[in-house]
């Protein structure tokens, strides 16, 4: 089969049992792979109103038909489960390389169930899949278990796995692939932490077709030569020279940087912490994912401590969270945490916008001292923070209240007002009241605070592929849904999304036809998307998710933006959200309406709490 | 003159898209264990190197081979596989002082570069020049930076 293997792997981990099935081709019609795939799956095999922690979610790996391929930045997987941070659906999306292997190995993906009593890995030589011993392993960060599953497995083989933060069941534990790559969001490290499982060692030989060569091989160059081309993704564009942190100056100056907690949104010291400066001072040389022309991943030095050396940088997410959140200009240090995240296997988002939290309740007197061990947590304190996110992931002391997240922690001390989260999972780096769109994109997002849902930055900030105004809400929930529902198609083909700053819907469409023989329109397969997302909705609906979760904190809606264009502004989340039920075929409780069900073709069990 | 591979390490960002067009160019689908070309990672030092045969101008390969199934092109300088007289005895994959020839058990053949009769598809593809197909006689792009910096120097130090 083409495109696909046609083969998963399901390992009971309770019974210790694996079986491979062939894969479900009526799913995969309608879903394509990675994320949309992995959702069905799910949707299909879990009860939403489990516990997340518990033995009855499931763990998905899954990769997409175009994943493996030399299409642009074809390297991508997903890995989806009931997420612990949120409670909603959980799709985290990596690159690397360990998704292509796991195709070589001849799968599509992996489902595991139930839960170990003692903690294995699952190794997979393309035929060979066993469950093996990792007792050794527990407590390894993620480095030291790379290279212990490389030393005594195959030493080209990949690794996925979970450092101390997934075993302690951190809740925004990331899945760490290829050492420094992390399906990062929403803690489906704690899901394979609760599970015993420490990793996935995979190594494959076999080849992947695609459906239709003569459609592929015509897809992947035009997509390649717009990827090239690009002002963003091209040869000595945006990203290739500065990396996403290239992001800093331009949302600083349009005063769309949340800077200490959100309490404002330009950072005086953002130049310090800029992708511009990074490359001036600590830049090795650019890394790339597999099969990615683009590059933007940074190599950097740490000149100094006890983690000197060379490793992986941070994304301007993680350098946001760190820097502008926390106050902090020091992109040393911010190297140092992003790196301790990596290690210890975190989501370096949720845990720099945690301590951001805590500094601001802190400072507001609402997190008293003598739980801190006696110290100052202050804004702009450079030396906080890879010191928190240590005993973040090892859940030392007040680490262990930091590793719930700043909703948990900010309730607990009986503000979670100070929470910049959406369903519980901490908003990035945009700052929706500058940026209308993407403060209705943080709070639609299925799977709370993030930016990967529906990247309007792309047209908001950057005029990607046409300009729109920031300031109004004017047209943003259309904007909004197109976003989602393609982002959707994107990340179940499993090809990255930083692509679509240069290709859109055809290029992607004939990438799924000419690797899959998907044989539907560009329409149909945005339908698709549409398809998806409403799973995930109907998912979060059932877990017990209403129109309230779909809010953003009060601080976006009360607290105007107190400099620059957008000066006043807060994020008019009302209107936006009620227009945007509208064009999703919605009801205003934000559930799907019997027609759009069957326009999709969906069904849902009940939606009885959302009303 | 004849033009060859040559590899520059500081530009490879280590995305193996060379393996994959490789293989894909050679057969009918993707896959780096049939490549002639591999990505090799030293993350720690931040470093990636492709590797792929030297073309050898007294190749090992060739000195071994029992069934002339490799030859020389003395006008490309390109070191040729004859799959139709291979035999099998993977002596040059033994041979071979790099470790550039390999043996697919599942074609049955040695997998060795033989530049794509002058339009080599990892060049074609690689976004970052790390891999570049170029004229070897010719004063090489390294030497040139290198007489530059001197140039830079020394034009200071007369001004």
């Amino acid at each position: 089969m083409k495109g696909y293997t046609g083969k998963l792997i399901r390992v009971d981990l309770t019974n210790k049992t694996i079986k491979t099935e062939k894969l479900n081709m009526n799913y995969a019609k309608d879903y394509f792979g990675g994320r949309g795939l992995g959702s069905k799956y799910l949707y299909e095999e879990v009860d939403p109103t489990i516990d997340a922690l518990s033995p009855e979610n499931k763990l998905i790996f899954m990769t997409g038909p175009v994943t493996g391929t030399y299409a642009t930045c074809a390297g991508r997987f997903n890995v989806v489960a009931k997420a612990p941070l949120t409670g909603t659906i959980g799709a985290a999306n990596s690159g690397g390389y360990f998704g292509p292997e796991l195709k070589f190995a001849g799968y599509d993906g992996i489902i595991f169930e139930g839960k170990s009593n003692t903690p294995v890995y699952l190794h997979i030589n393309d035929d060979l899949v066993e469950i093996k011993d990792a007792s050794h392993l527990w407590g390894k960060n993620v480095f030291e278990t790379t290279d212990m599953l490389l030393a005594e497995n195959e030493d080209d083989a990949k690794v996925a796995c979970i450092g101390p933060a997934g075993e302690k069941l951190v809740l925004f534990a990331a899945i760490m692939n290829d050492r420094d790559r992390a399906a990062g969001r929403s803690g489906l490290g704690a899901v394979m932490g609760s599970k015993n499982l420490k990793a996935v060692v995979v190594k494959g030989t076999n080849g992947i077709g695609v459906a239709n060569a003569m459609q592929f091989n015509k897809a992947a160059q035009d997509a390649r030569e717009k990827v090239l081309a690009n002002g963003v993704t091209g040869k000595n564009g945006g990203l290739q020279t500065y990396g996403t942190e290239v992001l800093v100056n331009i949302l600083n100056e349009m005063h769309a940087l949340p800077t200490n907690n959100w309490q404002s949104s330009r950072f005086e010291d953002a130049e310090k912490i800029s992708g511009e400066y990074l490359v001036e001072k600590y830049l090795v040389k650019n890394k790339a994912c597999f099969a990615c022309p683009i590059g933007c991943g940074r190599v950097v030095k740490i000149p100094d401590g006890k983690y000197k050396g060379i490793v992986a940088g941070p994304e301007y997410e993680a350098g946001w969270s760190y820097g502008a959140s926390c106050g902090i200009n020091d992109i040393n240090e911010i190297d140092k945490a992003n790196h301790v995240c990596n290690m210890l296997g975190m989501d370096p988002i949720t845990m720099g916008a945690t301590i951001a939290c805590a500094m601001e309740l802190y400072e507001k007197g609402y997190l008293p001292k003598e739980d801190l061990g006696g110290e100052e947590l202050v804004f702009g304190d450079a030396q906080s923070i890879m010191k928190w996110t240590e005993k973040a992931g090892y859940r030392e002391g007040f680490g262990d209240i930091l590793a719930l997240g700043s909703y948990r922690m900010a309730e607990k001390y009986g503000h979670p007002e100070f929470s910049m989260t959406v369903k519980k999972q901490e908003m990035p780096a945009y700052d929706g009241r500058a940026i209308q769109g993407m403060g209705l994109s943080y709070a639609t997002s299925n799977r709370g605070g993030c930016h990967v849902r529906g990247y309007v930055t792309s047209t908001e900030v950057l005029g990607i592929p046409m300009k729109t105004d920031p300031l109004t809400t004017e047209g943003k929930a259309g904007l909004v849904k197109l976003f989602q529902d393609l982002t959707a198609v994107v990340d179940s083909s499993d090809i990255c999304l930083f692509t679509t700053f240069a290709i859109g819907l055809p290029e992607v469409s004939n990438l799924l036809r000419g690797t899959a023989g998907i044989e539907m329109t560009d329409e149909e397969i945005l339908k698709a998307g549409e398809r998806i997302w409403n799973l995930e909705k109907i998912f979060n609906l059932e877990a017990g998710l209403t129109r309230e979760d779909d809010y953003l904190p009060p601080r976006l809606l009360k607290e105007p933006v107190t400099s620059g264009p957008s000066k006043g502004k807060v994020t008019e989340l009302e209107v936006m959200l009620n227009e945007y039920y509208a064009a999703r075929g919605w009801d205003e409780y934000g559930v799907p309406t019997d027609d759009k069900l069957e326009e999709l073709g969906l069904e849902m069990k009940s939606a009885q709490a959302a009303y | 003159m004849s033009k060859g591979l040559v590899v520059s390490p500081e530009k490879c960002t280590g995305c193996r898209t060379c393996e994959l067009a490789c293989s894909y160019s050679k057969g009918d689908n993707f896959n780096p264990k049939d490549s002639a070309v591999s990505v090799m990672f030293y993350d720690e030092i931040g470093l990636q190197i492709p590797m792929m045969c030297m073309q050898c101008d007294e190749p090992h390969c060739m000195t071994v081979c029992v069934v002339n199934a490799l030859t020389k092109d003395e006008k490309t300088g390109v070191v040729n596989y004859d799959r139709e007289k291979c035999i099998g005895c993977k002596m040059c994959v033994s041979a071979c002082p790099f470790g550039n020839m390999t043996y697919s058990s599942r074609l049955k053949r040695v997998i060795k570069c033989d530049m794509c009769g002058g339009d080599p598809q990892c060049v074609k593809m690689c976004g970052y020049g790390a891999i570049e197909y170029k004229e070897l006689d010719s004063a090489l792009d390294k030497r040139k930076i290198i007489a530059n910096q001197f140039k830079e120097a020394f034009g200071e130090g007369a001004k």
